[in-house]
């Protein structure tokens, strides 16, 4: 910023007396500017290979994930012919599709078959309308004895009497179009059915309360980290230059230790044969038979994630209270407010800028956590990142896990650019 | 914050009642696990008065005195609980003779201002050792712990009884020896060093020059290139891991079917991309920071005494911001070599890593070897921290800065 009044003020000063030049001949004014647009290109230049670099090893594979929760040109691509056919059949008019939506049908599949690709296409469409994975699958089966000759309709009822339901036809050509939000539908609990977007059956909605989970428990986890946090960042930049040194290395070994190390080692404290259980077995406060069940649960994962996001509150928080001069607070004092007062009306306003900082620090953090869910949250503690790291392993469902994920990352994007607004990304402080 | 010299508190009404109250809190616990915990409490403030009425009326030199009483508890212990109890109850002695001095020599008020209130006192040393403490101990026990217990000659995760009695038949370096031999985890080592590194040097270069470039004074879209540029570390690992699942798997199959690239190569070089990706914000926040600092008349000084740019770049720039860079480095190596999420999406077997390998055991529970595992990677994280802290200092000795 500086720099920059202090260029357009020397510009101005050009403006004023424009008749300099420089030894060569050139009038000064564009000299200056040439001598600029050299700079800036010369910082391209210099900042090029690494955004080339982010751009083609990260932004264009978020990008692809993005494109991936809304594409859907599996049914287009393997059934042509009658996705052309159902558009100018009407589901609302309570009729099958004609014949002839039935004969493109049958041509399509062929090929399908022969390519082996129907069952992709049926667990495609399980994932809107349970049963279509068994649907395709034994259609494929039946499609050998297919006569062209006779008529098309009959044949596919006799193959599977759902060829006659109108719903088989109205989910084909629902989802014939190469673009579909019934990724993120389903990723927030809805379908949308003849009846137009609905919420799902009770039982099937997950998706709403694990977000919902997943938010609180970050909370949780960042009251809990600002409640840890402050007394130590306080202690740190009270004390004296030499020990505070000596402590911070305690914050920072932490720090600088594995994710797995932590968690690992929160595994071994806190499971039922564990170091605490055993402990307080031993002191007498727990029976043997009535040990303490702290792992593989909800209080496992917030235990185990303020010990590792600790941290990362500690060091921004400590280095706001680290500028608070301690003339405030002997002024304050020497004014007669009590000890409480002096904290409250002083100190602890000055110190919001840190506690902003390092819980939006620690709540993006916490909101995408994935592997201390998974190794100690159980299944009452696992959050939104464990359901999408599931689809893309076990249900290959990847359109839902990309949809989660697009969903995931507006919102972290969101409390980014708060972050950004609160406390600037060149601001951000490691170690 | 004066120190109180001659500040004496009284023996008898201070000092005697508050070691009796330690000890008593202690003993009750002792008590809970021997027989009663009331009888214990008794006999603990007893003997806490006792100690700091015998230390504070005829022992006055400080290391003789914490000798004493550690040796006095050590025996007790020792009857009490045999080895264990000697060594711990040894320490707890040295702490409380430590304690008797500590309060009876006036020290605790030593931060303090001279006109606080016994209030103040009590609170502020409460808030340092207590709950500061508290704090610093849930942040270093959950580490230090398991070091022992990697030494555990059973496998189970935690202490044995032959452990606890300090018997040498309940350690052994089993699990060491299981670390250095079993091929899972030594495969792991070795493609943990293969990948960490080379990522780490393309995340360096790549950033090292970014930084130098967003330092100009004129940037076009400065804050758009480094929003886009530090995305990576913002961007939760799960969804990174996601994106770059799909993305990675299509051109990796161009790459094996379409260039006729090995398998192995194309394995290696998504996972070693991917790392070097996530870890360079980490170069860049640190290069730039300490450019931040940087004098610019320094170049304009090489550049007038008839140095080129390559020549002020080398001699003059980067010996000065070379402390910025390793610690950028030293950030994008942990970044890569702490990664899990995305070698499990993008690695094969072929590549999995230390913290895969950790990953797997701790979630399908086989050994104790992750206990020594861990135990080694904390040595190296202890080694990067030095080094960290030694740049740190020599960056603000080349700056000209006090240490701070």
């Amino acid at each position: 910023m500086v720099d920059q009044t202090a260029s357009n003020s020397q510009l101005q000063a050009q403006d004023n007396v424009s008749l300099l030049t420089t030894h060569d001949g050139q009038p000064l004014k564009k000299s200056l500017a040439k001598a600029l647009r050299r700079e800036k290109l010369r910082a391209l230049l210099l900042i090029a290979p690494l955004l080339l670099f982010i751009f083609l090893t990260f932004i264009l594979p978020i990008a692809d994930m993005l494109m991936r929760s809304v594409e859907n040109d599996i049914v287009s691509n393997t059934l042509p012919q009658a996705v052309v056919e159902l558009q100018a059949w009407d589901p609302q008019s309570g009729e099958l599709p004609p014949e002839s939506a039935y004969v493109a049908l049958a041509a399509d599949l062929k090929i399908a078959v022969k390519e082996k690709i129907h069952t992709r296409l049926g667990s495609r469409l399980n994932y809107d309308k349970a049963g279509m994975s068994g649907l395709f699958r034994k259609t494929g089966r039946e499609m050998r004895k297919f006569d062209d000759n006779q008529p098309a309709k009959d044949q596919f009822i006799s193959f599977d009497k759902d060829w006659g339901e109108i719903e088989t036809f109205t989910v084909i050509r629902r989802l014939s179009p190469n673009y579909t939000d019934s990724y993120f539908l389903s990723s927030v609990d809805r379908e949308r059915t003849s009846l137009g977007v609905q919420m799902k059956p009770e039982n099937e909605q997950i998706y709403i309360k694990l977000f919902i989970r997943t938010i609180m428990m970050s909370i949780l986890i960042t009251l809990s980290c600002v409640l840890l946090g402050y007394p130590v960042a306080y202690l740190l930049a009270t004390l004296p230059t030499k020990s505070s040194n000596m402590l911070l290395i305690l914050v920072l070994l932490p720090f600088w230790t594995s994710l797995l190390v932590r968690t690992s080692a929160w595994k071994v404290l806190l499971q039922q044969q564990g170091v605490i259980n055993d402990l307080l077995v031993w002191i007498g406060i727990i029976a043997d038979d009535n040990r303490l069940v702290m792992i593989n649960n909800m209080t496992g994962t917030i235990i185990a994630m303020t010990h590792i996001l600790l941290p990362f509150m500690i060091l921004p928080l400590y280095s706001v209270m680290k500028t608070i001069s301690p003339s405030f607070v002997r002024a304050s004092k020497s004014m007669g407010a009590t000890d409480w007062t002096t904290f409250w009306k002083i100190y602890f306003p000055n110190t919001i800028p840190g506690i902003g900082a390092g819980s939006i620090l620690v709540f993006i953090l916490a909101i995408g956590y994935y592997i201390t869910p998974e190794l100690v949250g159980g299944t009452s503690g696992v959050f939104i990142s464990n359901r999408i790291a599931y689809h893309i392993s076990s249900s290959l469902n990847w359109g839902l896990a990309a949809a989660l994920g697009a969903i995931l990352l507006f919102l972290v994007l969101a409390l980014y650019w708060v972050y950004d607004r609160i406390v600037g990304i060149d601001n951000v402080k490691l170690g | 914050m004066a120190v109180v010299t001659n500040f004496r508190p009284p023996l008898i009404n201070f000092v005697v009642p508050m070691v009796a109250l330690l000890v008593a809190i202690v003993g009750f616990f002792v008590g809970l696990t021997h027989l009663n915990g009331i009888i214990g409490l008794l006999i603990g403030a007893a003997i806490g008065g006792a100690v700091a009425y015998i230390i504070g009326n005829y022992i006055p030199v400080k290391w003789q005195g914490v000798l004493a009483t550690a040796i006095a508890f050590g025996i007790g212990g020792y009857m009490l609980a045999g080895t264990i109890g000697l060594f711990t109850a040894g320490l707890f002695g040295a702490f409380v003779g430590h304690t008797v001095y500590w309060l009876s020599s006036g020290q605790y008020r030593r931060n303090v201002p001279i006109y606080s209130t016994s209030g103040q006192v009590l609170w502020h040393n409460t808030f340092r050792l207590g709950v500061c403490g508290f704090i610093f101990f849930f942040l270093i026990a959950p580490i230090i712990i398991i070091i022992p217990l990697s030494f555990n000659a059973q496998d189970f995760f935690t202490f044995t009884k032959e452990m606890l009695a300090l018997d040498p038949k309940g350690y052994s370096l089993k699990h060491y020896a299981d670390f250095l031999t079993n091929s899972s985890w030594t495969e792991a080592v070795k493609n943990s060093f293969i990948i960490a590194p080379i990522a780490t040097l393309l995340a360096t270069t790549f950033g090292t020059l970014a930084a130098i470039g967003l330092s100009q004074s004129h940037v076009p879209f400065r804050r758009s290139i480094m929003a886009m540029l530090i995305s990576p570390m913002i961007v939760p690992l799960i969804v990174s891991a996601t994106g770059m699942y799909f993305f990675y798997s299509d051109v990796g199959k161009f790459f094996t079917d379409t260039v006729g690239l090995s398998l192995g190569f194309v394995g290696y070089a998504k996972v070693i991309l991917a790392h070097a990706a996530l870890g360079t914000p980490f170069v860049i926040i640190t290069v730039t920071a300490t450019l931040v600092g940087f004098d610019k008349s320094l170049t304009r000084a090489a550049a007038n005494m008839g140095a080129n740019p390559v020549t002020t770049f080398f001699r003059i720039q980067m010996p000065l911001i070379i402390p910025g860079v390793v610690s950028g480095a030293l950030f994008a190596f942990i970044t890569s070599f702490d990664e899990v999420v995305v070698v499990l999406f993008l690695g094969s077997a072929a590549q999995k890593t230390l913290p895969w390998q950790m990953f797997t055991g701790l979630r399908e529970q086989i050994s104790p070897t992750i206990l020594a595992a861990a135990t080694l990677m904390v040595a190296i994280s202890i080694v990067l921290l030095t080094v960290l802290e030694m740049l740190r200092r020599r960056s603000e000795r080349l700056r000209g800065l006090t240490p701070a």
